[in-house]
């Protein structure tokens, strides 16, 4: 641990010394993580251990960043379930683990300290068969209800399948408040989703209705469950790569970097400067596109059309780049364990400044059509607002809760790539209605394409654009059809893949929708031991039902698009 | 079909029908995941699939003739999907797009249907992870050729879509 860290964990060891001894014991020595302090928590104090660590001024985890589950079934005290806290005044990340047995898999719920652990201990209910003591909705998430078994046990065959009937599929039952005596309308049930014409995607929302208002609603996740976190299991740490495109297929370049940087810190690679030139110019123009999506769709939802279209040209424009750079246009793949796929194209620096003439009319023709219009205005101020304190307190990250004036931004506060050395802002707005987060999208665009020109003009840097291992990257096909060492490399890497030594880390990079963290357990098998994903959205839309209360199923509509939710992303 | 002077032309019903329906497709986007970006990708300004005649995209499957099936099927989707098939009205047609909706894709998991051919019937499968936008519009002129081909099958007895034996 660095020694500041170690000061500013002062008062959080202090508060850990308070709990009986042996309830909260450091994880140190050889073979402990060493990405951030690690404490292993029994569970009798767990749910004051964090009360204290969040009241605390001195500490102040306020953001529950993910919970999630591991499973060692050779341990005596089989299941993990991996608390990672962070700090936003501070600055500081902290993980909790907290063992139990197979027999005895009971945990106290954590959500009277954080709202936002609701749904993330439901994930670890379905997939581990934890319980969480307390908990006020305590059932299956993402698998349906006919499913039988946890499936990211160890034990669990990959694929293995269970047919949903339809006598099985869930109903909520909503209790409704108690009623007001001056309405006039009869309650109705109504179920939008997860096939329905106002719904993106694929998720479910039941309401119940008073008239127009919502008095109360569930929402129902996991239509598009596709169980990649299992399936990286089963394959080498490069052939993941393609499952991270399809987590926010909006975006998908800025989940392989994601992914990329947390192996290559488990692995100590330093990246090639050109690699790191590229990812961040080709991330920023990621985050343009998604903004681009969330910002059309919620447009597109309220009526204006026109807009989508606009939207959807610029994302075309940088569909070529990408094509010229990988070859595809949504699902990238681009970035390699170490570096890039391949070199660069020789006009990319062309392609990027034809991008940066060709955007910024169309933003700007967008925001005339749409910042002062009183349709949308009526429609998006004041609608599902939420306080920044609510925000934190519900895990929320990324645009939709610098909207709520909560000025953190990953790229910031824990600069990685080439963020540190260019000059840009973090975009903050105090509203936290849907009008606020789509006018800090646009704000935000327009800082990418200020870094994409800052990069452009300092111009590309020389040398490789993938590490120099042979152990991490293929060597050239020259150097494979003409050097026997060369094409033993490349065997190795393509029949046993990487070999990432024993370890865990988290990593967290700005996605397009917020902290995008990857929780990444290696035994040195050369597969991912556990690989589990921070979705952003996740926590976020676990708030939509509490949002939504006292507004119109009409407003709900025009809310989920400026949330961004990307269901691939939330359900992996 | 021929035209006979300036205003007027002779048919049959059964070609005109098809004529009309091979060109004017309503399609419902069954939309689930990446695909689905791509599919808006293809409706778009850039690509413009109206210009086949498909631009009246529906969202309700009783108003639609065609079904795309855009992304992931899930076990947990799997219900709606075949609900959803079983609303729209006859003669429909189903175009399954990209790997994961003709074959489960890279998922050969827990969760998801290895094929939506599973459940309901598919007339094209399109490839890709996901499809071009071209992809797709060439799948999806596919279905124009296959009405042709169901025509000339029906006269010499075969069994046409939406046709139930008697």
């Amino acid at each position: 641990m660095p020694p500041e860290a170690a000061v500013a964990l002062d008062p959080a060891a202090a508060i850990a010394a308070g709990f009986p001894e042996g309830s909260v014991v450091p994880q140190e020595g050889p073979g402990a993580p060493t990405d951030q302090p690690t404490w292993v928590v029994r569970r009798e104090v767990l749910r004051d251990l964090c009360r204290a660590l969040r009241d605390n001024p001195k500490t102040r985890f306020d953001l529950l960043l993910d919970v999630c589950g591991v499973d060692y079934p050779e341990r005596e005290e089989r299941f993990e379930s991996v608390y990672h806290l962070y700090s936003m005044p501070r600055g500081r990340r902290l993980r909790l683990k907290v063992p139990v047995a197979e027999g005895d898999a009971r945990i106290p719920s954590v959500v009277p300290v954080w709202k936002g652990a609701d749904w993330f201990e439901r994930e670890v209910y379905d997939m581990f068969g934890v319980v969480f003591e307390d908990h006020p909705n305590l059932r299956r998430i993402l698998t349906h209800d006919g499913f039988q078994g946890h499936a990211l046990r160890k034990d669990y065959d990959p694929a293995r399948r269970w047919i949903l009937t339809e006598d099985k599929i869930y109903m909520p039952k909503l209790v409704a408040p108690p009623g007001r005596s001056d309405s006039m309308f009869e309650r109705m049930t109504i179920n939008i989703g997860p096939s329905h014409p106002a719904m993106h995607g694929t998720f479910r929302f039941v309401a119940m209705v008073d008239g127009e208002e919502i008095v109360a609603s569930e929402v129902e996740i996991g239509y598009l469950h596709r169980c990649m976190e299992k399936m990286s299991e089963t394959h080498t740490w490069q052939q993941v790569i393609p499952y991270t495109d399809r987590l926010n297929y909006c975006s998908s370049f800025i989940n392989n970097v994601a992914y990329c940087r947390t192996v290559e810190k488990l692995l100590g690679v330093e990246v090639p400067p050109k690699a790191v030139w590229a990812r961040t110019i080709l991330s920023e123009f990621s985050r343009v596109m998604d903004h681009c999506v969330a910002n059309g769709s919620s447009l597109v939802d309220t009526g204006a059309l026109t807009n989508f279209w606009y939207f959807f040209q610029v994302r075309e424009e940088i569909y070529g780049l990408l094509e010229a750079v990988c070859g595809a246009r949504l699902t990238v793949s681009a970035c390699r364990i170490g570096g890039l796929l391949a070199d660069l194209p020789p006009d990319f620096v062309a392609r990027c400044r034809r991008l940066l003439e060709f955007i910024p009319p169309l933003i700007d023709d967008v925001e005339k059509l749409i910042d002062k219009n009183r349709i949308w205005i009526d429609r998006s101020v004041g609608i599902a607002a939420i306080s920044g304190e609510d925000a934190v307190n519900w895990s929320w990250t990324g645009p939709c809760l610098r909207a709520s004036g909560v000025a953190y931004d990953v790229r910031k506060a824990h600069p990685y790539d080439l963020y540190d050395t260019v000059d840009w802002q973090v975009p903050v707005l105090y509203g936290g209605d849907t009008y606020d987060r789509y006018k800090v999208r646009m704000l935000e665009i327009r800082q990418s394409l200020s870094i994409i020109r800052q990069l452009l003009d300092r111009g590309m840097p020389e040398g490789p654009f993938v590490v120099d291992d042979p152990h991490v990257a293929l060597p050239s096909k020259e150097a494979c059809y003409n050097q026997m060492e060369s094409m033993i490399y490349h065997f190795k890497l393509i029949m046993d893949g990487i070999q990432v030594p024993p370890g865990e880390t988290y990593l967290m990079t700005e996605g397009a929708n917020g902290e995008l963290g990857f929780y990444v357990v290696s035994d040195g098998s050369g597969k991912p031991y556990r690989l589990h994903v921070r979705a952003p959205c996740f926590p976020i839309f676990s708030t939509f039902s509490d949002l939504m209360r006292g507004h119109s199923i009409s407003d709900a509509i025009a809310t989920l698009g400026g949330l961004n939710v990307i269901a691939g992303e939330l359900e992996r | 079909m021929e035209v006979q002077g300036e205003s007027w032309l002779t048919t049959k019903l059964e070609p005109f029908v098809d004529w009309a329906q091979k060109n004017s497709f309503w399609p419902l986007p069954f939309g689930t995941a990446c695909c689905a970006i791509e599919f808006m990708g293809t409706v778009s300004s850039h690509y413009d699939m109206s210009r086949f005649g498909y631009e009246v995209v529906r969202f309700s499957p009783r108003q639609s003739d065609l079904m795309i099936v855009a992304g992931t099927i899930t076990d947990k989707m799997a219900p709606v999907l075949k609900r959803i098939y079983d609303q729209m009205p006859d003669p429909k047609w189903v175009v399954s797009m990209g790997a994961c909706a003709c074959s489960g894709g890279f998922y050969r998991a827990y969760h998801v249907m290895q094929g939506i051919d599973e459940i309901i019937p598919v007339d094209i499968y399109v490839p890709g992870c996901p499809p071009s936008p071209e992809g797709l519009m060439y799948g999806i002129l596919q279905i124009k050729e296959k009405i042709d081909r169901e025509r000339k099958a029906s006269r010499r007895g075969g069994k046409r879509k939406g046709e139930h034996a008697a």
